[in-house]
C-alpha cells in the first residue's frame, strides 16, 4: 500500500529553468566584459565592479533580514545589478559613491517597490542617472585608453560621443562635423575592441556581443530588443546625417541595448510590444545625443521607455486563439 | 492545407519518455475486487441498477442515467455485489461506487450479443449502450459527440493519435496492435455520420504508426494522415483540429461548429470492436510506469480494478512512491492513495519516487514572458494570474480565461515555478460563480 503521496495541481514535471537559472546567465554573458575592461582599464575596473556586486548582493541580505522577508540573494538577481551598475561607471569613480549608487539601486529602486519583479524601472539604469545627476563631474571623469606597441596608456578625458556630440549645440550649421574625422575620435577597429573613453563596461563592443549572442541563442533574451534599438539608432543618425557607426560603437549603446533594455520586469511581454518599446528607446537616444545637452542619451532613454512600459503593455495585449473580438 | 501564412501554435518541448512503446500489451488477470463508480464521465453520475449480493456478469448494465449528458457503467467482471457504497474520486467528487467481489471465472452476461445496426439512429443507440465515453481523457460521452445539433454541417473526422502527454503509449500500441480495428471503426463512424473526410493525426515521435496507418490508408478516397510535430500540447483537441484541418474552433463553441468531430484512437478501436462482439466498455489499456515501478508495461486492466492491484501485477513498487498520477504528467491527476480504481477514461498509471518530486516553493513572477510564447492560444497567464488575484471579473473577461483548456505549458515553463495553469482553473470556477448574479 501506498499512502500519504504528494498531490499537487497539474503539470507534475517543470523546465529545469529558474529565475536563479537565468540570471546566471547573464552573469556568464557579463563575464567576458569584465575580462575586457579589466584589461583596458586595468585593475581599478575589476575592483569597483567587485565593490558593486559585494554592496548589491549585500544590501539585498541586509534588506531582506529587516524586513523580515526571505532571503532572495540565491536568484542572484543582484549580482546581475551590481555587475550592470558597475560597468555603467567610469574607471575612475569613487569607491563610496559606487556604493551609493548601489544603495539606490537595490534598497530605493528594487526593494522599496517589493524586490525581483516589482521595480519600476531597471535598477542599475536608475542608479545611474541618480548618480549622472549627483556626481556629474566623477561621473564624467574618464579614463582614455590608448594601445601602442602592445602597452596600454591611459590619460583621463571624455568619451569620443562627447567629441562627436558635444558639438551638436550648433548642429545645424556645423553637421559637416559628424561624417567623420572628427578629432578625439578612434577607428572603428580600436572601437569594437574598446580602446576608447567611456564607463568602463560599455567600451568593448566584442566582449558585450559575445554576451549578448550567448543569452539570444540560451533563448534567454529575443533579439528583438537589442537589435530594433541598435537599428533604429543606425537608421536615424544616419538619416539625420551623423556617422551611424560611430553613434552604435561609441556609446554606451551596445551595452544598454543587449542588457539593460532587455531587462524582463522593465520591459513589455508581448512582440508587439517589444517592438515599440524597442524603437522608443532609440529614438529617446538619438533626440537625446543630437539634440539635447547629454552627449549620451542610452541611459534616460532606457529608463524613460521602462516608465512607459506598464502602458505598453496595457495597449499591446495578445489576441487569443479563437477569441472572438467585441 | 498547410500555407506558408498559416500561424502556428504554440507548443513546449518536452521530454517523451515513451519507454514502454514498444511493450506489447498484456493483459491483467481478474483482481479479487473492484469498484465501479457511478461517475465515470463528464456528465450526470448513474444510478446503480443492482442490489448488494445480486449475482453479476461480465458486461452486465450496473449503472444507468435518465439524464441525457451520462454514459452507462458494466461490469467489468463476474462475482458478486459485496457493497454499494460513496466513493470520494481523486478529484474530491462524492458518488456512488459498486463493489464487486470477483468469482474468477469471467462468465459473459447473456445481454452481451452483438448489436443490429442498420442506420444512423441505430448507430447512435448502439454507442449509447457501449458506454463509450472519450478516451483519451476527458470522457465526454461518445454518443452526444457523434450527434451534433447540426450534422449537415460536419464533413470531417479527426482521430487524435496525438499522444502529447510524456510516458503514455497506449494509443500507440492502438495504432501498432490493432491498426485494423481501428480503420473499421473509423469506417463505421464516415458512414453513418455521412462524413467525407478523415484526417489522423499523429506526431512524428512515432513514424512506425504513421507509416503503418498510411499503408492501410493507402487508396481510401478523403483519408489523410497528419504528420504532428512533436510539440505539447498537439493533442488538445482545438489544436489537432487547427493542425490537421487549419479550422479555428471558436470562444463557446464546439468543434462540430467547425464541422469536424474529435475521436481518440482508442475510442474508435473500440467501437469497432464493440459492433463485432457487443462487449461493453469493462477494460482498458493502461500504460504503467515511472521510477517507483518495477516492470513498466502496457496492460489492459478491468474497469474498476485497483491502482495497488494493478501495481503488484507490474511487479509492485522497486522503490517507495512519493507521487502516484492518473494519466500523464502534464495534466494527470495526482492521488494520495493507490486505493483508487481505474476508470474508463485512464489511460497511465504512474508511480514516481521521491528524486522525481521536487517540490520548489513559488517566487516572484519576473515577467520574463516565457508563459505568454508557451500558450498555445496566446493567452497570458502571468497577467491573468495577476486578475484572478485581485478578482477582477472584467480583467479576466476580456483576457479571456475561458478559453485555457488547462494544458499547463505556462506552469511548465514558468522559472518562478508558479502554478499558472491551477490559478487559471481557479480563475474559471471564479468566474462561473460570479457570472451566475
Amino acid at each position: 500500500m501506498a499512502k500519504n503521496l504528494r498531490i499537487a495541481p497539474a503539470p507534475h514535471i517543470k523546465d529545469s529553468a529558474s529565475t536563479g537559472s537565468i540570471m546566471l546567465c547573464v552573469t556568464a554573458a557579463l563575464l567576458p566584459t569584465l575580462f575586457a575592461s579589466t584589461y583596458i582599464f586595468g585593475f581599478r575596473a575589476l575592483l569597483l565592479t567587485v565593490v558593486c556586486v559585494a554592496s548589491c548582493v549585500i544590501f539585498e541580505y541586509l534588506y531582506r533580514v529587516f524586513t523580515k522577508q526571505s532571503n532572495t540573494i540565491l536568484d542572484f538577481s543582484a549580482v546581475v545589478t551590481g555587475l550592470l551598475l558597475a560597468y555603467n561607471l567610469p574607471s575612475t569613480f569613487p569607491i563610496w559613491m559606487a556604493m551609493v549608487g548601489c544603495f539606490i539601486a537595490i534598497v530605493v529602486v528594487k526593494q522599496l517597490f517589493g524586490g525581483i519583479g516589482q521595480n519600476f524601472a531597471n535598477p542599475a539604469i536608475a542608479a545611474r542617472v541618480v548618480l549622472l545627476v549627483s556626481f556629474s563631474k566623477d561621473m564624467a571623469n574618464f579614463v582614455i585608453p590608448t594601445l601602442k606597441d602592445g602597452v596600454i596608456t591611459r590619460v583621463v578625458g571624455a568619451t569620443p560621443l562627447a567629441a562627436i556630440n558635444g558639438q551638436m549645440a550648433s548642429w545645424a550649421d556645423h553637421s559637416e562635423l559628424m561624417f567623420g574625422g572628427v578629432d578625439g575620435v578612434p577607428d572603428i577597429f580600436m572601437m569594437l575592441f574598446g580602446m576608447r573613453g567611456g564607463s568602463l563596461g560599455e567600451t568593448c563592443a566584442v566582449a558585450l556581443i559575445i554576451g549578448g549572442v550567448f543569452l539570444i541563442c540560451k533563448k534567454i533574451i529575443s533579439p528583438i530588443i537589442p537589435l530594433t534599438y541598435i537599428g533604429t539608432v543606425f537608421v536615424l543618425t544616419w538619416v539625420l546625417g551623423a556617422n551611424p557607426v560611430q553613434q552604435v560603437l561609441a556609446g554606451g549603446l551596445i551595452l544598454g541595448a543587449f542588457f539593460m533594455a532587455t531587462d524582463y520586469t522593465t520591459s513589455p511581454v508581448t512582440l508587439k510590444g517589444k517592438y515599440i518599446y524597442a524603437v522608443g528607446c532609440g529614438l529617446l537616444t538619438v533626440l537625446i545625443r543630437l539634440f539635447g545637452n547629454y552627449v549620451e542619451g542610452v541611459s534616460f532613454a532606457i529608463l524613460l521607455m521602462n516608465i512607459v512600459t506598464p502602458l505598453i503593455d496595457r495597449y499591446t495585449k495578445t489576441r487569443p486563439f479563437g477569441g472572438i473580438v467585441k | 492545407m498547410s500555407s506558408f501564412f498559416k500561424k502556428t501554435l504554440s507548443g513546449i518541448k518536452v521530454a517523451h519518455h515513451k519507454n514502454t512503446e514498444d511493450c506489447k500489451t498484456v493483459t491483467m488477470p481478474v483482481p479479487a475486487k473492484v469498484s465501479l463508480p457511478m461517475l465515470q464521465h463528464m456528465g450526470a453520475p448513474c444510478v446503480p441498477l443492482v442490489k448488494v449480493n445480486d449475482t453479476v456478469n461480465v458486461g452486465q448494465l450496473i449503472g444507468s442515467s435518465d439524464k441525457f449528458m451520462s454514459a452507462p457503467i458494466h461490469s467489468s467482471v463476474s462475482g458478486r455485489v459485496a457493497a454499494i457504497e460513496e466513493y470520494i474520486n481523486p478529484l474530491g467528487v462524492r458518488t456512488q461506487s459498486v463493489i464487486i467481489e470477483t468469482d474468477g471465472l469471467q462468465t459473459v452476461d447473456p445481454s452481451v450479443q452483438p448489436p443490429v445496426v442498420g442506420n444512423k439512429e441505430e448507430f447512435l443507440a448502439a454507442v449509447k449502450a457501449s458506454g463509450l465515453i472519450g478516451l483519451g481523457g476527458a470522457g465526454f460521452p461518445t454518443f452526444i459527440k457523434l450527434n451534433p445539433a447540426k450534422p449537415e454541417e460536419v464533413d470531417t473526422l479527426v482521430i487524435n493519435g496525438a499522444e502529447c502527454e510524456p510516458y503514455i503509449t497506449t494509443d500507440y500500441r492502438e495504432f501498432m496492435e490493432n491498426g485494423e480495428e481501428v480503420l473499421e471503426g473509423i469506417a463505421a463512424v464516415v458512414k453513418y455520420l455521412e462524413l467525407k473526410y478523415v484526417k489522423i493525426g499523429i506526431e512524428d515521435n512515432k513514424p512506425e504508426a504513421i507509416a503503418k496507418m498510411k499503408e492501410l490508408t493507402a487508396g481510401r478516397d478523403g483519408y489523410e494522415v497528419v504528420s504532428l510535430k512533436s510539440s505539447y500540447p498537439q493533442g488538445a483537441e482545438k489544436v489537432l483540429i487547427y493542425e490537421t484541418t487549419g479550422r479555428t474552433v471558436k470562444e463557446g463553441q464546439l468543434p462540430a461548429d467547425a464541422g469536424a468531430i474529435v475521436m481518440n484512437v482508442s475510442s474508435v478501436g473500440f467501437l469497432a470492436r464493440y459492433l463485432k462482439t457487443g462487449m461493453p466498455l469493462v477494460t482498458k489499456r493502461i500504460t504503467v510506469d515511472g521510477s517507483a515501478v518495477a516492470k513498466p508495461q502496457n496492460v489492459v486492466v478491468p474497469v474498476g480494478a485497483m491502482i495497488s492491484d494493478v501495481m503488484e501485477f507490474c511487479g509492485g513498487y522497486q522503490k517507495e512512491p512519493k507521487l502516484i498520477l492518473m494519466g500523464g504528467p502534464m495534466t494527470g491527476i495526482a492521488v494520495y492513495d493507490d486505493a483508487f480504481p481505474v476508470i474508463k477514461n485512464n489511460n497511465a498509471i504512474l508511480a514516481f519516487d521521491e528524486d522525481f518530486v521536487n517540490e520548489e516553493p513559488e517566487s516572484p513572477c519576473i515577467r520574463c514572458g516565457r508563459c505568454v510564447q508557451a500558450c498555445p492560444f496566446d493567452l497570458m497567464p502571468a497577467a491573468l494570474e495577476k486578475a484572478y488575484h485581485a478578482k477582477d471579473v472584467d480583467a479576466l473577461k476580456a483576457l479571456k480565461v475561458n478559453l485555457c483548456m488547462e494544458c499547463g505549458s505556462c506552469s511548465y515553463v514558468c522559472p518562478a515555478k508558479r502554478n499558472l495553469a491551477f490559478s487559471n482553473r481557479m480563475a474559471k470556477k471564479f468566474l462561473r460563480e460570479n457570472s451566475i448574479k
